[in-house]
């Protein structure tokens, strides 16, 4: 039995085998080729580093601009997940508990926000900034953010809200509570988990942003960390290895992140999915 | 579309305490209004920064389409559609619509069922699926910049992973220039998109194939249907809704892609990769021609718009029906 089972299965595990090679490969010859000399990496591109150079990380992360940029991309991610997700939440919170006139249309106005790709209002968008005089300010790349992730969080805070029971919200005028108060003290604290997985999903969008940093920051004192990735390539394209590390440590936190955070950001990428 | 003030079935109450018999109604008109500001109140704060930084702009663009400006002071040299004529006169912009579709057809042919190939391989009861679930999915997770920069590298002419590869075994003459040379540019990126987004596609399939019931699937099986009549005939129609959602992400996605180009070839060689998001980039940020730029804005949007109505008025609807009478409290 065991042995027919593992005979009908064996094509597939080879199937898999392949494609988990194709995935994974490119990253451990990134990471390997980050502990040679360039001059090695032309003679031996495949094969593990005849003398595992680490130079190339220690000089990366020994200078300041390594972590300016991950400070900044951090700064920014939370900025942007902050304010995206009360936001969100004073809204969704109306729309799930309120019965007033014009709701729909309301809830169809921001929902329409997900069709339409941000490339489309970048140019716009850089000239309000610029007469906003946002330009080279991480506000200029927080709010924006904040307001392209409100429709897909208010979406997904507005379906976990309406399955909180409505007896609590009774309960709790009846003790004296405002709406305010019951959203603050009652519903938020239940809604943990539904603010976690928008949340991760704020965090991955804005750390993986490029157009909108690269429009804004025209000076690299608040680069973020896809910004410095394609910097650092054109200032050292010569220098393969050096590359290599640069981009292994700029996949770390998101990596880091992922492992850490993949049940929310998978939860939440089906959920809006599947209610967008 | 609920009438406004009847409960809400769906919480099963109204938002006001049950009102007592004696209440005037005057009061309660009052109460209404009220509840009203209050329940707009808690939504001003998202629709100032919703119109301020999405509506605003989007509209501003429609409005500089049609003036010749170099992106200072207010446009004033109207031009009419001139624009837009241009627009639909340069091989670039064509170029960029034809390689649209391109990479559209390809992931719809190709990347998507591939995407569910690997759903249904790791919807089954095998060894270490949960490993390779996360790291088929784990490229999603890195910047289009950062795996730009890889893949360049890993593409590398001569050098590259790619062509050392095909090398040791001996397949020298598949090797290539890949984002160097024109003609398989296209093919090379569609390659780098797969590898980064196929895993997103497929965790949207196994969250639909999970939400199948077994019953469903055990019965045709009772039934005598072999696998492929299970998959076409029970599995396929009932993931038909995230199907639709998958493909329409897709498809916002080649419209929309930048980022990934601009890191890899900036358009190039000779426009061969170009798409609609870096043509205007060029002439917005570049090139100062911002009239021409926010025609192209405009295009875009224009072609999201009719995708997602055509899309939602004849593919979509048969899904949001049944979703929103069950969301709307039936609708009173």
């Amino acid at each position: 039995m065991t042995a027919r089972k593992t005979a009908r299965t064996l094509p597939l595990h080879a199937i898999l085998v392949a494609v988990g090679a194709v995935m994974f490969v490119p990253l451990v010859y990134a990471a390997l080729s980050g502990f040679k000399s360039t001059d090695e990496l032309s003679r031996n591109p495949f094969g593990l580093p005849e003398h595992w150079v680490t130079g190339n990380y220690t000089n990366i992360l020994g200078s300041g601009d390594f972590w300016r940029l991950l400070g900044n991309s951090t700064v920014i991610a939370v900025g942007t997940t902050v304010l995206v997700v009360a936001v969100s939440a004073l809204a969704a919170f109306s729309f799930a508990r309120f019965a007033f006139r014009g709701r729909e249309v309301l809830f169809t106005f921001f929902t329409m926000g997900l069709m339409f790709p941000f490339a489309v209002a970048a140019l716009p968008l850089f000239l309000l900034l610029r007469a906003m005089d946002l330009l080279d300010n991480p506000l200029g790349v927080i709010l924006p953010q904040a307001a392209y992730g409100l429709p897909m969080t208010i979406i997904i805070l507005r379906g976990f809200f309406r399955q909180i029971p409505g007896e609590l919200e009774e309960a709790a005028t009846l003790d004296g509570c405002s709406s305010f108060g019951f959203f603050w003290r009652v519903l938020l604290p239940m809604a943990r988990p539904a603010l976690g997985t928008v949340s991760v999903l704020a965090v991955v969008t804005s750390w993986n942003n490029f157009m909108l940093p690269l429009l804004v920051f025209t000076e690299n004192t608040w680069w973020t960390l896809p910004i410095g990735v394609q910097q650092f390539q054109g200032q050292y394209s010569a220098e393969y290895a050096r590359v290599f590390a640069y981009l292994v440590l700029a996949m770390v936190p998101a990596l880091a992140f992922y492992s850490v955070a993949e049940r929310q950001l998978v939860g939440g990428l089906t959920a809006g999915a599947s209610k967008g | 579309m609920t009438s406004t003030f009847l409960p809400d079935q769906r919480t099963g109450r109204d938002t006001d305490p049950p009102p007592p018999a004696a209440r005037a109604s005057r009061g309660r008109a009052r109460r209404r209004a009220v509840n009203w500001l209050t329940a707009v109140g808690f939504q001003l704060p998202a629709l100032v920064l919703f119109i301020g930084l999405v509506l605003l702009p989007m509209l501003f663009a429609l409005y500089a389409g049609f003036f010749r400006w170099g992106g200072f002071g207010m446009p004033s040299d109207y031009i009419g559609g001139d624009n837009f004529t241009r627009l639909f006169e340069d091989p670039v912009f064509l170029g960029d619509l034809w390689r649209c579709l391109v990479l559209v057809v390809l992931s719809l042919a190709l990347q998507l069922p591939f995407a569910l190939a690997m759903a249904v391989l790791l919807n089954q009861k095998l060894r270490g699926r949960a490993v390779y679930r996360m790291l088929f999915f784990a490229p999603y997770v890195l910047s289009e910049a950062i795996t730009g920069v890889l893949f360049s590298m890993v593409f590398a002419p001569d050098d590259g992973l790619a062509d050392n590869a095909l090398g040791a075994v001996g397949l020298d003459g598949l090797g290539g220039e890949w984002f160097a040379d024109p003609s398989w540019v296209m093919a090379t990126l569609f390659l780098v998109m797969t590898w980064k987004y196929f895993g997103f596609h497929m965790m949207l399939y196994l969250a639909g194939l999970q939400s199948i019931p077994r019953e469903l699937t055990e019965a045709a099986l009772i039934d005598g249907a072999g696998p492929w009549q299970r998959f076409r005939n029970v599995t396929l129609p009932l993931l038909a809704p995230t199907l639709r959602i998958s493909v329409f992400l897709s498809v916002i996605g080649a419209i929309q892609l930048f980022d990934l180009v601009w890191v890899v070839t900036q358009g190039g060689p000779d426009h061969h990769s170009e798409t609609m998001a870096v043509t205007m980039f060029q002439y917005g940020f570049k090139r100062y021609q911002v009239g021409y730029a926010s025609a192209i804005s405009v295009v875009m949007f224009g072609i999201c718009l009719v995708f997602a109505l055509a899309y939602q008025r004849f593919v979509l609807r048969r899904d949001l029906e049944g979703a929103t009478t069950t969301m709307r409290g039936g609708g009173a």
